[in-house]
């Protein structure tokens, strides 16, 4: 059993000199945010240092209305050792125009289709992925609805459809 | 023409010759809702899976970020409409959480029975009609039959049979009655001799065990490195129950089992599955016999749980905390946080990341959905085994779609 280091962030500071890491705790849960060139490094580092067998969460929040945020997309990874039972949430963050990402899939498998959903809700792009396309959505579809500058009500996606009348078919 | 014996030169290609595509779903018994495969098979041998979901992506999601806490427990309910009260017990366990509201003996208690009501309600789901497609409709009809039991338990506490929206943030939307508890009494009581039927029905059954065992193997590597969690990684050997790895409700204080099996074939799925049933059992004999009096609302903690209704009839002060905790402008302010939390519903793990902008509503509701992941290993446990095999495996993994698209 790998022992997981108590001070995650300057565990991952000497492991990554280069990487900006910081990390916060709220009720009990800890985190650490690594800047974007170092996040798979960092992850792959905690995977098979840390003893992180498992990647339980992968998703994104869109910050566009938060009061005081920085950046515009946090990508979430939920790390889990089994051996341990120990949760890390591990984030970074990127910024338009360019939404692109190294894939984890290489590392998690679970990563595959999170990513896919990641893309299709939010247009973030995992550069490495095996088969990035729409999950849930039809691939004709041209926004990201979960961003916050999409509204609630839909563009009219659903009411423009073509309607096909008995007489036509 | 002479015939060409030599065999190709790898039997996983799907660009090899004499490969056929079959399209299972939309709209197929086995799928009980709506998700699709492409199928690409060697004669009856499946070489390749490739699942389309989204059918019945309806934007919950989007929705949580428009609804406030109370609100959105009526959405959460349809995502896995099998279990509904698991669903809602999962997300106000996370609001809470995030609001650090520490709820009532009582309320813990009847949430634990819920709970543990719902994982019987949902394995039973899981094996009767998954022994349904699999050709054997009387065991179906015992698991129903014990299904609609729980039903009218949850329609004596909330008035609702299906869609239960039961929970309240810091509480519960009624108090159970005497007669509430007399049922669940009952249900006990008859329980163990369905129970015991369905076991034999199907446990036992020759033709069961033969289209189960040794199909849809999972690793216990795979299981971890593919994020599988509840009956599936358990049935891999993973040794993980959240009841017991971070407790929640009452589950620290009651006394089970973690059931596992180390065979990972669909039959230790259902295996699992079938003695879960047991300790849920457990679970609810112990926590009816401690059952505790109090009130079902949090007190004491602001106004971030609702008041008893008794109090907003009869009090100008309860009347003034209720207002206030349904208009919008009036609504107590949560953490500028975010949290991950997560329960174990009966198909494994259910979480929420639940980011607060302070408000009362979330600002991202993102659920970890179980069935998702679980699916997203269905192509690699289908590689090599027969078309039948598909419905035994689909079912093995008790896929939710509405759950899977939310």
């Amino acid at each position: 059993m790998k022992e997981l280091p108590a001070e995650i962030d300057y565990w991952l500071r000497s492991k990554l000199p280069a990487a900006q890491v910081s990390s916060s705790s709220f009720r009990g849960q800890s985190r650490v945010c690594v800047d974007r060139p170092n996040i798979w490094e960092s992850l792959r580092a905690l995977r098979d240092d840390a003893g992180f067998d498992m990647l339980f969460e992968l998703t994104a929040v869109d910050y566009l209305e938060y009061e005081g945020a920085r950046d515009r997309f946090g990508i979430v990874y939920g790390l889990l050792s089994i051996d341990t039972g120990k949760r890390l949430i591990v984030k970074t963050f990127v910024n338009e125009p360019d939404l692109v990402l190294p894939t984890v899939t290489d590392l998690w498998k679970s990563a595959d289709w999170m990513e896919r959903e990641v893309y299709d809700m939010f247009g973030i792009v995992f550069t490495g992925h095996p088969n990035l396309k729409r999950l849930l959505l039809p691939t004709e579809f041209t926004s990201f609805p979960l961003r916050k500058d999409y509204p609630v009500k839909g563009r009219g996606e659903r009411h423009n459809f073509p309607i096909i009348t008995r007489a036509e078919s | 023409m002479p015939l060409d014996l030599t065999e190709p030169a790898d039997p996983s290609s799907t660009q090899r010759e004499g490969l056929w595509t079959l399209n299972f779903g939309p709209q197929h018994p086995a799928t009980h809702t709506t998700l699709r495969l492409i199928l690409t098979l060697d004669g009856e041998q499946v070489v390749d899976v490739e699942p389309d979901i989204g059918f019945l992506h309806s934007g919950f999601e989007k929705l949580g970020e428009v609804l406030d806490f109370n609100q959105y427990v009526t959405i959460v309910d349809r995502m896995n409409y099998i279990s509904p009260m698991a669903n809602e017990i999962a997300w106000h366990h996370a609001v809470e959480e995030m609001l650090g509201i520490e709820l009532t003996p009582r309320t813990k208690c009847i949430r634990t029975i819920f709970a543990e009501l719902m994982r019987i309600h949902d394995h039973l789901l899981c094996l009767g009609t998954c022994v349904l497609d699999l050709g054997g409709a009387t065991a179906f009809f015992y698991a129903f039959n014990e299904r609609e039991k729980i039903y009218d338990i949850c329609e004596r506490a909330s008035g609702q049979r299906f869609h239960t929206s039961y929970t309240r943030v810091g509480g519960l939307l009624y108090d159970v009655t005497d007669d509430w508890v007399r049922m669940v009494q009952e249900f006990l009581r008859t329980f163990p001799k369905a129970y015991a039927d369905v076991q034999k029905l199907v446990m036992k059954n020759r033709i069961f065990i033969e289209r189960t065992r040794d199909v849809g193997y999972l690793s216990k590597e795979a299981a971890i490195n593919g994020g599988a969690t509840g009956p599936v990684a358990r049935a891999s050997g993973v040794e993980r129950d959240l009841r017991r790895d971070e407790p929640y409700l009452l589950y620290d204080d009651l006394d089970f089992d973690v059931i596992c099996s180390t065979a990972g074939d669909c039959y230790a799925r259902f295996h699992v599955r079938v003695l879960e049933i047991a300790e849920s059992l457990k679970i609810i004999t112990q926590a009816i016999a401690r059952l505790p009096s109090g009130p079902v609302y949090a007190e004491g903690t602001g106004k971030e749980a609702m008041p008893d209704k008794r109090e907003v009839y009869q009090s100008i002060e309860g009347l003034i905390h209720h207002f206030e905790s349904i208009m919008p402008n009036r609504q107590p302010a949560g953490p500028k946080e975010e949290l991950y939390s997560a329960t174990e519903s009966p198909n494994g793990e259910l979480g929420y990341y639940l980011v607060s902008d302070g408000s009362y509503r979330a600002y991202r509701a993102r659920t970890r959905p179980p069935s998702l992941i679980h699916f997203s290993l269905f192509p690699s446990m289908m590689r090599g085994y027969m078309l039948s095999d598909v419905v035994a495996v689909l079912g093995s993994l008790n896929i939710i779609a509405a759950e899977l698209d939310r």
